[in-house]
């Protein structure tokens, strides 16, 4: 079953220069992208930086709106929900954990306001491995593994069924990657949430996704089951993503 | 998060000696009528203009009023006046600069333009043109020194609103369903408001300087309301065998405004994102 | 020709200090690629900033050990004299390409300053051919006439590092030290840059530091590798054996956590 279907999405951005800021042309970052994400899976989204993938998933989440394309939830627009509806639907994790809590309210605050009920939050805390205490710390005193299991558990206060991860991997240190990715299929287990997981690594992909699909320029080149793609490339772009891959001598 | 703050400004000695000279001036402004040794109203005009002595610590004025306890009283008006200044232009100029910050589109453009013309208009004579209008008091003087103050601060708050709102932990916010309301108060205000601080509590010094200027020219607060700007007025006529009249009031002002100052630097030490 | 002995490092925080080497002990052979490994926070790249001695003085200090370059023990170095070392005979390249260029200069003038610092004269701009600034352009295959006049902003991130790289290249130095050069960068990237920096450093004969936190990318390109944890060495030895048979513990949980594929197991 289709949970969230991507149709011909565009988006295109105005590059603006000289001392009027005038426009001087446009870059496309997305050209006629369709994507559809089935229910209880995880896809993964891979490609360079600048393919594009970030500015799908942030459309995805209604971040930023495309220029044209549907986005459809179960067989019904996106745009019928209100904010707070496709709150309970989708949510998303950024890339820095640096930059994705806010600096001047506490642990225990931030998700309280997602929650509505401060008493759950030191439950969520411990469900991505962390101590109730934590609630009451800062986001400056944890460790950037530590404030991406946070930034998750905001993630999941609102219940969604589809949680887009923005490369939640690559600001942390190949150890913490591991851990964190192992959080990640825990939850998805417990929570039988959908995935759409991007990032630029095909071995984080092969460890996690069930499909995977391939961007490259704004332009999707390849798709099809993670075992598929990761044992028979067929495009160019697939192929030299997957020797980028270190491997062990 | 506030010890933090805390340990950081104990270090700053200079900002703990501004500090400390302000609750000092507060708690004069106060109790002024406790501490002051003299009535600052009550003339004795056969003291007239009687250089510092043992009886009045800082002499008297033309009319025999002691100048210690005037200028004690006159501190309840330099900070009153520095106080609600500020304060009317926070208000105003951290509402608008986060509406027009956080919104953006033809909001952004009213109230910017609206700040761009108020900026380019000169504010000593508005503020002249006005109090002459109005008739000088010291309700007029606070009122249109936070008047004229609310555009700058506007623009501090609303670029530093722009930058914030992209951030991720904002974006966080909005998917979650936050309304934009709350979004505002709750998660943009804290991340804004360190250089709005550090600019207010500058402020505060210059409308302690603005009143100063006004009550010397005589457009500020009338006597026998003693402030430290019309004490000076008087000392200006008798400059040549009353120095004291002078003196005393002007090291009054210096000394609160250099407070401030430290005081704001200080601050801004603090709250710097970058430590 | 890199002999360090038993170095220590420890850095102020608040009052504290908060030692960050401890008594570590490598050596580097003249031309020998070495990795050094660890998680954040293991003291890796305090390691090389110390190596250049570039910790400033109210952020920490170097409390024991010899840093041996050649003849001489870098800690006991003038000023004047690590001077003409730093950048000249053992260069760095820093892990972010996005901050390492200065914005308001243009990418000639910045790197035209390296030569200036170390002496070199850059030649007049007639003389095409054997511009220093348009070869090393080409060696990190960058096309000079586009790059030379422009700034940074303009360049992509691994243009920058493929910039940076050209100009530590630039004096010829004996020993690079690489801080985490393609962490910032995409897996494409990050490939290209490596196969780049590799292939120059066999080419020049050059010594390299490779530090890094990914076990698996270090494994594809030096020949020896040392596992920092902590501040302490717990591991060092030639890059087949430590793969093979790990001795310490934590190397073999780093090695667990690579991804399967960079393990080539299933």
């Amino acid at each position: 079953m289709v949970l969230l279907e991507a149709r011909n999405i565009c988006k295109t951005f105005p590059i603006e220069g000289g001392i009027f800021r005038r426009r001087i042309g446009t870059v496309q970052a997305l050209k006629d992208v369709s994507i559809s994400i089935q229910k209880g899976e995880t896809l993964a989204l891979v490609g360079g930086s600048g393919c594009g993938k970030s500015t799908f998933a942030r459309i995805l989440a209604g971040l930023i709106t495309a220029d044209s394309g549907d986005l459809i939830w179960e067989g019904m627009s996106l745009e019928r929900y209100s904010r707070r509806e496709r709150a309970k639907r989708v949510q998303m994790i950024f890339q820095d954990p640096f930059a994705s809590l806010n600096p001047k309210l506490s642990v225990g605050t931030q998700l309280g306001e997602v929650l509505h009920s401060s008493s759950s939050a030191a439950a969520l805390l411990q469900t991505v491995g962390l101590e109730a205490e934590a609630a009451g710390h800062y986001p400056f005193q944890f460790s950037g593994g530590q404030r991406q299991r946070i930034a998750i558990a905001r993630a999941l206060a609102p219940q969604p069924e589809l949680l887009i991860a923005d490369e939640p991997l690559s600001a942390l240190d190949v150890t913490i990657q591991s851990h964190i990715l192992r959080l990640f299929k825990k939850l998805k287990s417990d929570y039988n949430l959908t995935i759409l997981f991007i990032t630029h690594d095909l071995a984080v992909a092969e460890e996690f996704a069930d499909r995977v699909a391939v961007i490259e320029n704004g332009c999707l080149v390849e798709e099809g089951s993670a075992r598929e793609i990761l044992s028979e490339p067929k495009h160019t772009y697939t192929q030299a993503l997957l020797r980028a891959v270190p491997k062990l001598p | 998060m506030i010890t933090l703050y805390f340990e950081r400004f104990r270090r700053n000695r200079l900002a703990i000696a501004g500090m400390a000279v302000i609750i000092f001036l507060a708690f004069l402004a106060i109790f002024a009528a406790r501490i002051a040794p003299h009535d600052p109203i009550i003339q004795n005009l056969t003291q007239r203009l009687s250089p510092p002595s043992a009886r009045h610590w800082l002499g008297t004025d033309d009319l025999g009023r002691d100048v210690l306890s005037r200028l004690i009283f006159g501190t309840r008006v330099s900070l009153s006046v520095g106080f609600v200044a500020v304060g009317i232009s926070l208000i105003i100029g951290t509402t608008l600069g986060l509406i027009a910050g956080f919104f953006g589109k033809w909001i952004d453009t009213i109230i910017m333009r609206l700040v761009d013309v108020m900026l380019s208009i000169p504010t000593l004579f508005l503020i002249l043109a006005v109090l002459a209008f109005l008739g000088p008091n010291i309700y007029n003087v606070m009122a249109i020194i936070g008047l004229t103050a609310w555009p700058g601060l506007a623009r501090l708050v609303r670029g530093e609103c722009l930058s914030v709102r992209e951030r991720d932990y904002i974006q966080a916010a909005r998917l979650a369903g936050i309304s934009n309301f709350r979004i505002l108060w709750v998660h943009i205000f804290p991340n804004v408001i360190a250089p709005v601080l550090v600019s207010a509590t500058l402020g505060v010094g210059g409308a302690v300087l603005t009143e100063s200027a006004l009550s010397f020219l005589g457009l500020g607060v009338q006597p026998p309301m003693p402030s430290w700007g019309n004490i000076l007025s008087i000392g200006r006529d008798y400059l040549h065998i009353a120095w004291w009249l002078s003196l005393f009031p002007a090291c009054a002002i210096l000394i609160t405004v250099l407070s401030f100052n430290l005081l704001g630097e200080g601050l801004r030490d603090v709250l710097d994102p970058r430590s | 020709m890199l002999n360090i002995e038993h170095l220590s490092v420890e850095y102020y925080r608040r009052g504290k200090t908060i030692p960050a080497v401890r008594d570590v002990s490598l050596t580097l052979a003249p031309g020998e690629t070495l990795g050094l490994v660890g998680e954040s926070g293991s003291g890796k790249s305090t390691l090389a900033l110390a190596i250049l001695r570039l910790i400033a003085p109210n952020e920490g200090r170097i409390t024991c050990g010899k840093i041996i370059f050649g003849e001489s023990n870098l800690l006991c170095l003038k000023d004047s004299a690590m001077r003409q070392i730093r950048g000249r005979d053992i260069s760095m390249i820093f892990q972010d390409p996005f901050t390492a260029l200065n914005p308001v200069m243009r990418v000639r003038d910045q790197m035209a300053e390296v030569l200036e610092a170390h002496g070199i004269r850059p030649p007049v701009a007639a003389d095409v051919g054997s511009d220093p600034l348009v070869n090393s352009l080409r060696q990190v295959q960058l096309d000079p006439e586009r790059v030379l006049e422009a700034y940074p902003h303009l360049l992509s991130g691994g243009q920058r590092q493929r910039v940076l790289i050209a100009m530590s290249l630039l004096t010829r130095p004996k020993l690079l030290l690489a801080d985490e050069p393609t962490t910032a960068l995409d897996v494409l990237v990050q490939k290209d840059i490596l196969d780049l920096l590799f292939r120059l450093q066999r080419e020049l004969g050059m010594a390299m530091l490779f530090i890094s936190h990914n076990l698996g990318l270090v494994a594809n390109y030096t020949q020896r590798i040392a596992v920092m944890k902590e501040g302490r060495l717990v591991e060092e030895g030639e890059t087949q054996t430590l793969f093979r048979q790990p001795r310490d513990s934590y190397t073999k949980e780093l090695i667990e956590a690579l991804p399967a594929m960079t393990r080539g197991i299933r």
